[in-house]
């Protein structure tokens, strides 16, 4: 995968809309971007506008009406419903607004659960998550359920299960959007360092300007078009 | 492992709903489970019946009589080993609610035709010996506290006055089925009285009951009884025991189709109610079966979860059911004893129940199962946020 070249994400014409009763309600039209490999990208725009769709799209939980995505190389907008829940095991990494851990397992069993849908051995699996807490800090917590979690450690129990199968690209809508601010720069700092010390992709969905400044891009999502690149410098 | 004890921990989140849902599948595999037994306890005189023995009675209805006469005639058909013949006594001892089935027979022969009572060899010659003798089942002894060499005075419905018994034996049966609340006493002591008192109703019998050498010459020898009988005045019908004891039951068989009717619609409810419940359930967990589709888990992962916990939740029911239906039925059949004398649980309920279990889990998972797999994920995340 390293030896590939060119950009990570290619999204090329994409147009996507929704029905709403007899209506058809264009929600994006003729989006066409890249994204490097190692980019931190940040997704901006009023409520709305289309901004979960499109990372929907990129992370293949959602079909586009038309236009073509290739993530790392494979063409994800040709891959049928089976094939795209495979490449999801192992290509994206998802980080939700509310943490969307599974109530009645483990901070561990939430992270080992990616793990279940590959080959890898009980011992296998146990080293993993090990070393993906540890990355967020939270060893001592292994033994945890998500409601004895405050909400900023369910988050990070979100990325160390986002990180786990060491994904092509991780994914992360409104990941600060239910956090004090405390917790927010926590997360954020967390996600700085995965790009730049683990050297991830991160496309990442937010409207709060503080988070978005840990940004390398921001895009702005405004009724269904793609603004220019903006350097997050200019934002602040 | 791992997946198991999601769908436990699944099953019990929401334990009061769990809990009623058990108790609900418990209560209708109990319900189900009893009706059955009823059902079996009504057929048992049948499963129980001899197939070397033929019963002839009067070809109008068991009311009618034949006359004692007949018993040499049938002798002489060939195939037959033995002649006994019986009379419905009717009698009640002190309450009508006291009721167990008395007859007067012929004792000897009655003795030899029904080697499944078993009487100890003394208490046999005691009973032979005294013309007042009378052998009781051990179920109506126990419930009367009869013991031997006791007075019992019945009073005869059929045949009006009190009747005097001195309890010479008690059988015991030689299987489970075997039925131990029958009373016998000397057929001619009933008759003796009877040319005193009503000679018109003497030296008549109920039904014959007759041995053959094998249950294959039966037909033929029911055949050849009939026959001789026929344009006569009282024309016969011979059967087998077990389809004369049917024919008692026809009576009542439309009693028997209601409770085999109500047992099924028993189970049809808590298939609505378990429905109920795995859809609420995973209505409920929309979000998290959307997150773990968006993982890459699959259809069968998802289905296996639900189907999974529907099987958990009606396995604790279906089990708890199963265990207290023993109990229930010995309950049952101890108060109901005078009505079934034979009131055991088969193992085919035991194996309905089960399949009872299956079906309820399968048909309440099969519509959840569908909305969860066919389930956008988009949309099932929309839900959360
Ligand atoms: N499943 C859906 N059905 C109908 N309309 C939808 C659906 N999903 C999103 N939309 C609509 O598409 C638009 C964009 O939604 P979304 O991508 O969630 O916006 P954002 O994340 O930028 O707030 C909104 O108008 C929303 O109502
Ligand atoms: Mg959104």
């Amino acid at each position: 995968m390293k030896t590939r070249t060119g950009p990570i994400v290619e999204v090329r014409n994409i147009y996507k809309s929704y029905r709403r009763g007899t209506q058809t309600v264009p929600v994006l039209e003729d989006i066409t971007f890249d994204i490097q490999e190692g980019e931190f990208l940040a997704l901006m725009g009023p409520s709305g506008s289309g901004k979960s769709t499109l990372l929907n799209l990129i992370a293949g939980i959602d079909k586009a009406d038309s236009g073509t995505i290739t993530v790392g190389g494979i063409e994800i907008t040709s891959l049928s419903e089976t094939e795209l829940a495979g490449w999801r095991a192992t290509n994206v990494g998802f980080i939700f607004q509310f943490y969307n851990l599974i109530p009645v397992l483990t901070a561990f069993e939430n992270v080992e659960l990616p793990l279940l849908l590959t080959g890898l051995s009980r011992s296998g699996r146990r080293e993993h998550v090990d070393l993906a807490l540890k990355a967020v800090s939270l060893s001592d917590r292994a033994d945890h359920y998500p409601s004895q979690l405050s909400g900023g450690q369910q988050q990070r129990v979100a990325i160390a299960r986002a990180i786990i199968t060491d994904p092509t690209i991780l994914v992360a809508d409104e990941p600060t959007g239910d956090l004090d601010r405390h917790s927010a720069e926590e997360i954020l700092d967390l996600m700085e360092r995965l790009v730049h010390e683990l050297g991830k992709t991160v496309i990442m969905v937010t409207h709060d300007p503080r988070a978005a400044g840990k940004a390398h891009i921001i895009k702005h999502l405004e009724k269904g078009v793609l603004n220019s690149d903006v350097h997050s410098e200019d934002t602040l | 492992m791992f997946i198991l004890k999601i769908l436990f921990k699944n099953a019990f989140r929401h334990k009061l709903r769990t809990s009623l849902t058990v108790l609900g599948i418990t209560i209708a595999v109990l319900a189900f489970g009893l009706l059955r037994t009823v059902v079996g306890a009504w057929y048992a005189g049948v499963e129980a019946s001899s197939a070397t023995r033929l019963v002839t009675r009067n070809a109008v209805s068991l009311v009618f009589f034949l006359p004692i006469s007949y018993k040499e005639k049938i002798r002489q058909v060939p195939g037959v080993t033995e002649v006994g013949y019986s009379d419905w006594f009717g009698g009640v001892y002190k309450d009508e609610k006291n009721f167990f089935p008395n007859f007067a027979t012929d004792a000897k022969t009655a003795i030899d035709l029904f080697p499944e009572f078993i009487i100890p060899a003394d208490q046999k010659t005691a009973f032979l010996r005294d013309r007042k003798g009378a052998v009781v089942g051990r179920k109506t002894a126990e419930r009367f506290g009869w013991k031997l060499g006791d007075i019992v005075t019945l009073k005869g419905t059929i045949f009006p006055g009190n009747w005097e018994f001195v309890i010479r034996g008690i059988y015991r049966g030689a299987q489970k089925s075997t039925d131990e609340t029958q009373f016998f006493f000397h057929w001619s002591y009933l008759n003796e009285s009877l040319k005193k008192t009503a000679p018109y109703r003497a030296d008549k019998v109920g039904w014959f009951l007759i041995g053959v050498k094998s249950p294959d010459v039966a037909p033929d020898v029911a055949v050849t009884i009939d026959k001789m009988f026929k344009n006569s005045l009282a024309e016969t019908i011979t059967e087998t025991e077990k389809a004369f004891q049917l024919s008692f039951i026809s009576m009542t068989e439309a009693i028997v189709v209601v409770i085999r009717l109500v047992s099924f619609i028993v189970i049809v409810i808590i298939m609505a109610v378990m429905a109920n419940t795995m859809a609420m359930t995973v209505r409920e967990r929309t979000g998290e079966y959307a997150i773990m589709k968006t993982l890459g888990f699959g259809g069968w992962h998802i289905s296996g979860l639900i189907f999974g916990e529907s099987l958990v939740i009606a396995a604790i029911g279906c089990a708890s059911g199963i265990a207290l239906t023993f109990p229930a039925a010995k309950a049952f059949g101890d108060s109901l004893s005078q009505f079934f004398p034979v009131f055991i649980v088969a193992r085919s309920t035991i194996y309905m129940d089960m399949a009872a279990g299956l079906i309820v889990a399968t048909v309440a998972a099969v519509f959840p199962i569908w909305r969860a797999i066919t389930l956008r994920i988009a949309d099932g995340l929309r839900r959360i946020g």
